[in-house]
């Protein structure tokens, strides 16, 4: 209970960061990636900051044994550049460029921008499964 | 606010990612996971195995959702503009749904996570979608589809 409560709180805090931030605007982070056009550096703010914190967490984190309310870290191990790595970061890069969303302001946007965050939504949903039948097939 | 750049937000950009930052904080310090937004959402939906239980990854998103509606109560409306065609998103819905899994990760998870860790892998994916993120937007503007 508690640690779905940890889940929900941390959902919370991320989906307002993200509102507060302007990345739930896709022209702003269309922007951040129109770099020969009319640049908006707001996103690199963002990530400053977001990772600001979590190198302040990472420091706390190799300084203890275990989370707070679970009994081990589960971080990836895999130190591995291979293809589906490169493969798929291009795959995300041209679908964020295209539509300026990610998978986070898209959900977060389904309570405020239900119409277009459904449709980004549903067919990353889609992407996600197909992927997962290539995958099935391949192993 | 910052010359030259008279659309920036860099206070509220930097203020938003120091909460995205402590949001991630929590995921880590609190259950130890990371807070990847691609694969809380896979398992979640039941199309992955690995990450936190389910439900608590469902947890998450259900947050997400109330995070965003939250702050349009309060300090909104949020400010957007969309694709002049919506069905842009279909095509783009997907690729960054294969993507995010083929690659393991996101903005949230690679980006934030794992450059912040200083891992190798997240910082090569993070170089890579970036710059497809700039060839995109670079070639929809040459083809006149800028918006």
């Amino acid at each position: 209970m508690k640690r779905h409560m940890i889940g929900l709180v941390s959902g919370v805090v991320f989906g307002f960061g993200l509102a507060l931030s302007g990345m739930m605007n896709p022209a702003r982070v269309r922007g951040f990636l129109d770099i020969f056009g009319h640049w908006d550096p707001t996103l690199a703010f963002v990530m400053g900051g977001a990772m600001l914190i979590m190198a302040l967490a990472w420091a706390f984190q190799r300084r203890t044994i275990k989370p707070a309310c679970a009994e081990e870290y589960h971080l990836p191990g895999t130190k591995r550049i291979d293809a589906r790595l490169l493969i798929g970061a291009g795959l995300f890069g041209a679908g964020w460029g295209l539509g300026g969303l990610c998978p986070g302001p898209a959900i977060a946007s389904l309570g405020t921008q239900f119409v277009p965050a459904a449709i980004f939504c549903a067919s990353m949903l889609v992407g996600m499964l197909l992927f997962r039948a290539w995958d099935s097939r391949m192993s | 606010m910052i010359p030259g750049f008279p659309y920036a937000q860099p206070i509220e950009g930097f203020l938003g990612g120091l909460l995205i930052g402590l949001a991630a904080a929590i995921m880590l310090l609190g259950i130890g996971r990371i807070a990847g937004i691609s694969g809380l959402l896979a398992r979640a939906s039941g199309m992955s195995d690995s990450g936190p239980k389910q439900s608590i990854a469902l947890m998450f998103i259900i947050g997400l959702v109330i995070g965003g509606g939250l702050f349009s109560l309060t300090l909104g409306p949020i400010e957007v503009r969309y694709p002049p065609n919506l069905w842009w998103l279909v095509p783009a819905g997907l690729v960054v749904g294969i993507g995010t899994r083929l690659g393991s990760g996101c903005t949230s998870g690679h980006g934030v996570c794992g450059m912040s860790r200083l891992s190798r892998r997240s910082i090569i994916a993070t170089l890579t979608f970036m710059v497809a993120g700039f060839a995109t937007v670079a070639l929809v503007n040459l083809s006149g589809g800028g918006w």
